[in-house]
């Protein structure tokens, strides 16, 4: 019975192990036709879904090309299968390549022997970094100032309640503030900063308001954590507030912000429901602010039930990225700030 | 000239706050009142293909409830292993780490992982059972580690076998903190999404067959908010409503069952 149990106890703490490696086989196997077709070209490629002729100079498909295109095809001089050489590098996000919004519009498109469908991730990609960076941006300084705010600032009578309402709302499902993105934030965005009502900027400002409580919280949390001593003596000789909270807080503090900061990080590029509603989903780069994208949770959310073949493994590609950059982060953040916390 | 810095900064950071506050506000005054002006009877007692939510309620405890029946002995017993067998070994350190960082892996790949190895092969399953094991596992794990050596010593003392001093004794002091604990983890993956998108995905009709796509709330909720339809729209608004005072009780009744243990 004794070694019974110590043996079962040790096998589920290995679930956790075994569940994560899984993880990342499973992904990787399931993207791999997809990484052995596109290679590493496909974290540099902005076009999902689109079909194009498999002879690289035909690639654009300008009026002229297309017409070449239709030449080359009834004359049976198409190049055979060259493996990808599409430029990437002459700016193809404003380039005449169609890029379509709706992704049905091509599907089937790869059976033909003459055509391809390409799959590559740099969209979705640059989309996560940039609405994470708009979230980062807007919400670190919001959330310092509510930290600072309710260990530093307000009366206890405030900053008891209020500190509850911060950790309550922490607790509420992404969706809601997706659904209040929708509705109420992107419409109120829109009429300040013009552009519709869902776009990066939205999408980046409703995660940076999601991650506000997460990050506030913990940080009043190690703010907390300064012993009075240390502040009193501050005090004591004169300094005003602020330079108590900068020049002994703060750095007393400074692993456990910086912590909870990369923890809000890695939640806010993982986030799915609040994003959905608010970026747009549509594959195009952003040129300004207001223009609407997608992200690679949210090409997962939309695309992956309808997917099949060589578009699944693609999107498992892309699931394996956001994976290993979240896995980076959060390891990042546990092994190098949070290491000697206890 | 300091005195003045000082109180700028200060009056940016309660402006920050404020600014912070006024945000978190507007979504639960706007949830308030769409939600309540939705809410009626009829929700209740009709399922989506009526334009009510009970369906949706009933799968989504459902689901739920299973996430809890697979992830909380996992979790439960692997936190038991990491307190009480490793002798704070490097393993167990390992196992700590990780699933601490897969606590905050994007709920959405695993759903692409639930998919890929059950959904794909065998039928429809939610993704919530492995999102909750880490969580379990680390609660308890922390919650054992503050019960005194002394009482595992007192049990060892008389004989008992080890298994019974970890049944009887370890866990009995730590309970109310594991339980509170399960709480905590039942409200935050009772409000995923993601995981059930492409898992267990939804169902118009009141089903508790799991191998058909099954009712799910949060499901429902991200597709009916995106319809033209208002009314569909207005029926989504009351579903997250209800979420949201169900996930906040939750989290109250866990605040309030940690306040009574400290008291004793």
């Amino acid at each position: 019975m004794e070694s019974f149990f110590k043996r079962l106890s040790a096998l589920s703490a290995t679930t956790i192990l075994l569940i994560l490696t899984s993880i990342f086989v499973v992904l990787f196997l399931y993207a791999k036709p997809a990484i052995k077709e596109y290679g590493l070209k496909f974290l540099i490629d902005p076009r999902w879904d689109v079909v194009v002729s498999s002879a690289p100079n035909n690639v654009k498909m300008t009026t002229s090309s297309l017409n070449q295109n239709t030449i080359n095809i009834e004359n049976g001089t198409i190049p055979t299968d060259s493996d990808l050489d599409i430029p990437t590098d002459n700016d193809i996000g404003d380039s005449s390549v169609d890029i379509p919004a709706d992704n049905d519009l091509a599907i089937g498109g790869g059976s033909s022997s003459n055509t391809k469908v390409i799959y590559g991730g740099l969209i979705p990609i640059v989309g996560t970094i940039l609405s994470t960076i708009l979230a980062m941006v807007f919400a670190v300084p919001v959330a310092m100032g509510i930290a600072v705010f309710l260990s530093e600032i307000a009366p206890p009578f405030i900053s008891k309640p209020v500190g509850v309402a911060i950790e309550l709302l922490a607790a509420i499902p992404s969706i809601i503030y997706g659904m209040w993105g929708l509705f109420y934030f992107g419409p109120f965005i829109s009429h300040i900063f013009g552009g519709g009502s869902v776009s990066l900027l939205v999408a980046g400002l409703v995660l940076g308001i999601m991650i506000i409580p997460f990050m506030a919280s913990l940080t009043r949390d190690s703010m907390n954590t300064t012993p009075d001593v240390l502040k009193e003596s501050a005090y004591a000789i004169g300094a005003t507030k602020f330079e108590v909270i900068k020049d002994v807080i703060f750095p007393y503090a400074k692993k456990g912000i910086i912590g909870s900061m990369i923890l809000a990080l890695g939640r806010a590029l993982g986030e799915t429901m609040a994003v959905a509603f608010v970026i747009g989903g549509v594959f195009s780069f952003p040129h300004k602010l207001t223009d609407p994208t997608v992200s690679i949770p949210v090409v997962l959310a939309n695309n992956f039930a309808e997917s099949s073949g060589m578009s699944l493994n693609a999107l498992f590609y892309l699931a394996l990225i956001l994976f290993l950059i979240s896995f980076i982060v959060i390891s990042f953040a546990k092994f190098y700030f949070l290491r000697d916390k206890k | 000239m300091r005195f003045l810095i000082n109180k700028v900064v200060l009056f940016l950071s309660t402006i920050a706050a404020i600014l912070g506050l006024v945000f978190l506000f507007w979504i639960l005054i706007t949830l308030t009142i769409k939600g309540l002006g939705a809410i009626n009877t009829h929700i209740f007692t009709n399922d989506l293909v009526n334009n009510g939510l009970r369906n949706l309620l009933v799968g989504q405890f459902v689901l739920a409830l299973i996430a809890v029946l697979i992830g909380v002995p996992i979790g439960v017993i692997g936190g038991i292993y990491l307190q009480e067998y490793s002798f704070g070994n490097k393993y167990a350190e390992i196992i700590r780490n990780l699933s601490d960082v897969m606590m905050s892996a994007p709920s959405i790949v695993i759903g692409t992982f639930v998919y890929a190895v059950i959904v794909n092969p065998v039928g429809h399953m939610n993704g919530w059972a492995i999102m909750m094991i880490p969580i379990v596992l680390r609660t308890t794990d922390d919650m054992l580690s503050l019960v005194p050596k002394e009482l595992r010593e007192a049990g060892v003392a008389i004989g008992a076998p080890k298994y019974k001093v970890i049944f009887d004794i370890v866990i009995k002091a730590a309970k109310v903190g594991i339980m509170t604990g399960l709480l905590l983890a039942f409200a935050r993956i009772i409000g995923e999404t993601a995981p059930l998108l492409f898992t267990s995905g939804n169902n118009e009709y009141f089903t508790l067959d799991l191998n058909h796509e099954f009712p799910s709330l949060t499901v429902a909720i991200y597709n009916l908010a995106t319809m033209p339809d208002k009314s569909l729209v207005d029926i989504a608004w009351a579903g997250a409503f209800i979420l949201t005072v169900f996930v906040l009780l939750i989290n109250l009744l866990g605040r309030y069952i940690v306040k009574e243990k400290k008291k004793c």
